[in-house]
């Protein structure tokens, strides 16, 4: 009878716990990782990025998002969009191509890979035969054109990736026809572009790569015209009106072709112009070149590259040119791709937008106005304009604040255009965010960035720049960003993405946010502590440093370390935004290992490698200060080896040397190879050494002599119960990785005495673990086994006071176990043991609060805990049992683990490259995902009967056109029906995501009134 | 009080475990003589005068082995229980493969390194494919002076099976430094020595196992013990090792001391708050309280023991005494005779 009832409780609680966690990798935020190819859609209004990993990914209006990944883990080459349709065709770099479509489902649109092809040459032939160079998806919407290495044209037919064979461009058929004084006619190289007559869809031209170029016609099956262009080719462009014909040059320079009569008269073609824009001395290639046409006055010319070698070899440039303007937009990393958008409803209007992929952000351009301002982008944000030291989520941000976050960001951002975000393909259909969410983000220069991670896009708010505090070493005529008069080229430097931080210290190490009161306290790497405040009218501070000597008289210490920042004494203007009101400095001034802020109390604690203290930023004075340093422990003694005065330097003087070798590796090429040899000998003998030698693990107890064991890992405030069980008082509990918890009674005077009388704090308590493993968290857990709420929450109405009858809990997540003490007598309740039984160690643990995906009034807090090994668990409280858990982070991806934060509502972020956020859910109620729809463009004319010369094609081609028709629809029937046996799975996910939101949104409420 | 009695040989022998008593009562034909002494008048220098060879006491030794913090020293120390601790054991040689060792290694404070290294490495096992390679945790290097090498139970390159009970196969080596140092306080290693000449070849039912001088099983595993009285046959129960190490066991008292230092107070070790054991009235046998729990439970496991058995540690060993027939009894004896490796 027993057994049965603990057996009904059990499957009861599996359906609990059903209800409240489920996993879910939603999405990524933030810029790409390694881009390599740009496509767009002018009819679906669709950008889409290739890159090196395999993945693709689709932008349109902000919320409108899709992504894919190839089953092949190569480089995405290219991506093409096919003409009226939604779907596009990528190459990768493994010669494969391969079928996208976009399909709706219920209503919402989802990435499809359909099909995937490889050339496959005559046997026998050489693989160059048919590796893929250039791609042109014809605009009839039903040939895909592949020129290769070989020099050959190949067409296939699509969807259903059917060969062509007889229509097929050989390279034989053009040579015979090349005239005999074209010098390069016996070689004409790989196919290096190719590209339709915008006014003749029968007539295409092929650049190879010697220079030649030349117009086919793809229904008479022969040449029209041959370009003899001598210079190596790097691209073609036709112009709209079909006259000309564009080529760029590996020479830096382009040339302007006109296009011959319609019957292909073979007159004498004239080179009309020709220019080497940075001219004189030698010029890297020009890699693409555009120009579009204007209504009323001169045409715009864009093209990338073809600056002077010498002097500006190492920039990465576009150049526009519109009547008198010339502007060289300097980009700070290399560019992967460029277009221009156009106006008008068939996009047959002015450009209006030049959209420019770089290597470490997506930068749009408004072309209509004045100055040529950049766009802000609502997506794909550069997070790593500076690299991500931390982050720090806040969950449900209260209106009033938002607002003055936006507000003093909106100053920030007065130098982008105006104009509204041009690419805006498809619909967002998903409801708005049910809550507001704050990410912040630290950055190594010292800054700190904050974002809107509500819903789907990350988008910038604000900008805190910290480094205004301080003399930095930045010399300012160093400055990259100065352009002086009359400078040629004319460049103007474009983009935020910058990577090289003037002064490491300046990296912001930890941050706390109180939405409440909007008091923000961040810390760096130099140990400095900075207290803020929300201002919305700009102010200026004399900033006053503390400092703080966390040793209090340990003897025998070296701090090798950096130095502590220097402060400015004179006066500093603050924008309107967060102003500092206090400056604490440790001392010595080691990195800020743990920070928290208690805004009702006006607190803020801080912990390094030496100790920890409390500072009281009404009164500006330090309360407590404790040294938590082992005098044994040598490593924390003398502190890092300083490299902070020399890295720029030695950056800026690599980069020279790069420069400089260059060029002297080519003198050098014969000499040099012997040594290469010898060299690589050396190091395979090294490496066969360093097999011979495994790596082997110290298996040893914990021990107080061990390093760093006096380092703060974690601060926490709590109003509880330390002395006895009657009354509660406020402390201040630390952790350290030593398995220390230090407990202080704090005393604090009355509101109106704040000011004047004295905050004390006394010892109360010190555990020391038997384990000895680091202290990740403590929390204090109320009589009903709730976490205590977040200072002031209270008091705005916005939590459940806590219950301060029953006898509260300590809970101590260490690096191997939770441990949950009885309050206020330290005794051992409960405990769960991670490492024990594992072998993971946890890294991250944060206090969530889970509703049931079933019952609106039903939720539990539970704590998210994140491993060394890269999973994700949630633990009951306050009974600490394992309930769920999901693999989450590869074991091998350290920074991806190490940069992990949790949200109070089940989610959580880390980052997957420098430049990328993956945000996840454990929660059934809680998740952020894009729901959006694109519809294929409406396309009245379908081509095969608009075509010029139909009625000329033979019957064998038609025959062809026939059976591809056959093939597609086949192709589309195996697919509806793969995608019809899954619709009743699709329907119920539908149905369960509608409830979902419905409920999540209904509930914020109720909580928020609870 | 210290009671003791007189075996067949004439030695004068303690009764204070629950072994020992025992073996009193079984070896007794047909009167068992006892002798009760004051404890502060005991004179140690009587025990086993004419069989200081032998290696009983060493049994004893072992399966009494508490460190006791305020212990006074008697004059003679030879075979005391409460003056040995144990810094090591080989335990579960019943349940495991011949091939196979289960070491278990007491820290205790901080005086000795375990001092050992582990590695990864590749071994050959058998499979239904046939022989595969597999990658697998090694012991790679030793620390001299360590405890691990004073020991002499482990050596270089012996491959760890498990930790804790916990198998490692599949985990990573840095998952298993971890797990061996979350669990340094109280260590089990199952390994597959390097070198299996030191094998013990085990006799069924034979006697043969109780002159050892070898590395072999101890009776004071009281896993095995537990085992074997539950299965109530010879046969060994490989398939379900982890059951040997219920979680109660397992967590050692030790490792729940945690130190609390209350403001200006003195430092006190945390016990668990919901004791789960009580003292009892009769300092009888408080040297040995934590064996008698154990043996509760082993008799609860074994479902012997009537419902009304009493807390009464006494009357629980004179129940189990009473029920377990001869052949039992005499698995027991096989099992005590079993000498325990202690390195001092």
């Amino acid at each position: 009878m027993k057994r049965l009832r603990r057996h009904g409780q059990e499957s009861q609680r599996e359906r609990i716990k059903q209800e409240l966690f489920q996993f879910n990798k939603a999405m990524e935020h933030g810029f790409p990782h390694q881009p390599s190819a740009l496509g767009y859609s002018a009819s679906l209004q669709l950008l889409a990025i290739g890159t090196r990993s395999g993945a693709i990914k689709l932008y349109g209006a902000p919320g409108v998002e899709f992504m894919g990944l190839h089953e092949e883990n190569a480089a995405v080459t290219q991506v093409h969009f096919l003409p009226h349709q939604a779907g596009l065709v990528t190459l990768l770099d493994d010669n494969s191509l391969h079928m996208w479509t976009l399909r709706a489902h219920k209503g919402q649109s989802e990435l499809l890979e359909i099909g995937r092809f490889t050339l496959t040459g005559p046997p026998g032939a050489s693989p160059s035969v048919t590796s893929v160079t250039a791609v042109l998806p014809h605009s009839s919407g039903e040939l895909l054109l592949l020129g290769t290495e070989g020099g050959h044209v190949f067409i296939v037919e699509v969807p259903g990736f059917r060969e062509l064979e007889e229509r097929n461009i050989s390279l034989d058929q053009v040579a015979n026809s090349v005239p005999e004084d074209y010098i390069g006619r016996r070689n004409l190289e790989h196919v290096e572009a190719l590209q339709e007559n915008p006014v003749n869809p029968d007539q295409i031209v092929i650049g190879y790569g010697r220079g030649l170029m030349v117009i086919w016609d793809l229904e008479k099956l022969c040449a029209t015209q041959h370009i003899p262009a001598t210079q190596q080719l790097e691209s073609v462009w036709w112009t709209d009106d079909g006259k000309y014909i564009l080529s760029s040059h590996s020479d830096g320079s382009y040339c302007r072709w006109m296009v011959g009569g319609e019957d292909g008269n073979e007159e004498e073609e004239e080179e009309e112009k020709s220019d080497i824009p940075y001219g004189h001395f030698p010029c890297k290639a020009i890699s693409k070149i555009v120009q579009l046409p204007t209504k009323e006055g001169p045409p715009f010319l864009l093209f990338s590259g073809g600056m002077p070698r010498a002097s500006y070899g190492d920039r990465h440039c576009i150049t526009v040119i519109h009547s008198k303007t010339h502007v060289a937009l300097d980009f700070t990393s290399r560019i992967i791709d460029f277009f221009v958008i156009k106006d008008g409803p068939r996009s047959a209007g002015e450009p209006s937008a030049l959209v420019v992929l770089v290597e470490e952000e997506l930068v749009i351009i408004d072309l209509q106005t004045e100055g040529w301002p950049v766009i802000q982008t609502p997506y794909l944000v550069p997070l790593h304009s500076s690299a991500i030291t931390c982050s720090h989520h806040v969950s449900a941000i209260p209106l009033k604040l938002w607002e003055r976050v936006i507000a003093a960001g909106d100053l920030q951002n007065t130098h982008y255009s105006k104009k509204p975000w041009p690419i805006t393909g498809g619909q967002n259909l998903a409801s708005d965010p049910p809550q507001r969410d704050l990410l912040l983000t630290g950055h190594e220069d010292g800054t700190v960035r904050f974002w809107d991670a509500s819903g789907v896009c990350l988008y910038p708010m604000y900008k805190l720049s910290t480094s205004a505090v301080f003399h930095t070493d930045t010399d300012p005529n160093d400055n990259m960003n100065q352009s002086t008069e009359g400078e040629w080229p004319p460049f103007r430097k474009v983009g935020c993405f910058d990577p090289y931080s003037d002064d490491p210290r300046l990296g912001i190490q930890k941050i706390h946010l109180c939405k409440y009161s909007g008091y923000l306290t961040v810390a760096g790497t130099a140990g400095q502590i900075l207290v803020l405040e929300l201002n919305d009218e700009a102010a200026e501070h004399t900033i006053e440093a503390k400092v703080v000597d966390l040793l209090q008289g340990q003897e025998g210490f070296r701090w090798k370390g950096h130095t502590r920042l220097d402060v400015r004494e004179d006066p500093v203007l603050f924008p309107p935004g967060f102003q500092p009101l206090a400056l604490v400095q440790c001392q010595p001034p080691a990195v800020v290992t743990a920070l928290t802020l208690h805004s009702e109390w006006k607190l803020v604690a801080f912990g390094t490698s030496h100790g920890f203290a409390v500072y009281d930023y009404q009164q500006k004075n330090n309360i407590l200060i404790k040294c938590t340093l082992n005098p044994s422990d040598q490593l924390a003694m003398e502190g890092p080896l300083s490299r902070v005065k020399s890295i720029k330097k030695s950056l800026r003087q690599s980069f020279r040397r790069i420069r400089r070798s260059r060029v002297s590796l080519r003198k050098h090429h014969v000499n040099n190879a012997a040594k290469l040899q010898d060299a690589n000998a050396r190091l395979e003998a090294e490496l066969a050494e360093m097999e011979l030698a495994p790596v082997q693990r110290k298996i040893e107890a914990r021990s107080s002599d061990d390093s760093f064991t006096g380092l703060v890992r974690t601060l926490y405030f709590a109003d509880t119960f330390l002395s006895d069980s009657s009354h509660n008082t406020p402390s201040l509990w630390a952790g350290t990785n030593g398995g220390c918890v230090f407990a202080y009674m704090l005393r604090l005077p009355s509101v109106e005495h704040r000011a004047d009388e004295p905050i004390t704090a006394q010892p109360a308590k010190e555990i020391q673990l038997m384990h000895r493993a680091p202290i990740v968290g403590i929390v204090v857990l109320d009589g009903h086994g709730a976490p205590l709420p977040e200072p002031l929450e209270v008091a705005h109405d916005l939590a459940r006071s806590p219950d301060m009858h029953g006898s509260h809990h300590l809970l101590v997540i260490s690096e191997e176990q939770f441990k949950v003490f009885t309050l206020p007598k330290v005794s051992a309740k409960m405990k769960l043991k991670l490492t024990a039984v594992d072998g993971s160690r946890v890294r991250r643990a944060g206090v969530a609060w889970f509703g049931s995906n079933r019952t609106e009034d039903y939720g539990e807090s539970g704590l998210m805990v994140l491993t060394n090994q890269g999973d994700v668990h949630v633990v009951s409280l306050p009974g600490v049992k394992l309930q769920v858990h999901y693999n989450c982070i590869r074991r091998e991806d350290v920074s991806g683990i190490a940069s992990c934060v949790f949200t109070k509502h089940g989610q959580g972020f880390y980052l997957i490259s420098p430049s990328e956020f993956e945000r996840f859910s454990l929660s059934t109620r809680n998740l952020v995902e894009p729901h959006c729809l694109v519809e294929a463009p409406q396309y009245s004319a379908p081509s095969t009967q608009h075509r010029p010369h139909a009625n000329k094609a033979s019957s064998a081609q038609r025959n062809a056109r026939h059976e591809s028709e056959d093939a597609e629809s086949a192709a589309r029937r195996v697919m509806e029906h793969a995608l019809l046996n899954d619709e009743k799975v699709l329907q119920e996910i539908q149905k369960s995501l509608e409830a979902d939101q419905m409920l999540f949104s209904e509930n914020n409420v109720k909580s928020a009134l609870a | 009080m210290l009671v003791c009695y007189a075996d067949v040989h004439g030695d004068l022998l303690p009764i204070n475990n629950d072994d020992n008593y025992h073996k009193a009562i079984s070896t007794a034909s047909p009167l068992l003589r006892l002798f009760l002494q004051r404890k502060e008048e005991a004179d140690y220098t009587t025990f086993g005068t004419d069989s200081l060879t032998r290696k009983k006491n060493t049994v004893l030794s072992a399966v009494l082995l508490r460190p006791d913090t305020n212990r006074k020293k008697p004059p003679v120390i030879i075979s005391l229980p409460k003056d040995f601790r144990p810094v090591s054991s080989i335990i579960d040689v019943d349940i495991l493969p011949e091939t196979h060792r289960r070491v278990r290694l007491y820290k205790h404070g901080q005086e000795k390194p375990l001092g050992f290294y582990i590695r990864d490495g590749s071994s050959v096992r058998v499979t239904p494919q046939g022989l595969e390679k597999v990658p697998g945790i090694f012991i790679s290097r030793m620390v001299p002076g360590g405890l691990a090498e004073s020991t002499g139970l482990l050596a270089v390159n012996d491959e760890v099976l498990e930790v804790n009970g916990i198998e490692v196969a599949g985990k990573s080596l840095d998952q298993v430094t971890d797990m061996m140092i979350a669990n340094s306080h109280n260590l089990i290693i199952t390994v597959k020595p390097a070198n299996q000449r030191n094998n013990v070849v085990r006799s069924r039912g034979g006697a043969a196992s109780g002159s050892s001088g070898r590395s072999s099983d101890s009776g004071a595993s009281y896993y095995g013990y537990t085992s074997h009285s539950a299965s109530g046959a010879a046969a060994p129960v490989p398939s379900h090792i982890i059951q040997n190490f219920p979680a109660g066991d397992l967590e050692s008292d030790e490792d729940d001391e945690d130190l609390v230092i209350e403001a200006g107070g003195e430092a006190e070790p945390i016990r668990r708050a919901p004791s789960n054991y009580s003292m009892p009235s009769v300092p009888l046998y408080q040297p040995h309280l934590d064996l008698r729990t154990t043996s509760t439970l082993s008799v609860n496991a074994n479902g012997t023991l009537p419902a009304s058995g009493s807390s009464g540690s006494l009357n629980n060993a004179l129940a189990a005494s009473t029920t377990p027939s001869p052949d039992r009894a005499m698995q027991r004896r096989n099992l005590e005779e079993d000498g325990t490796v202690i390195t001092l």
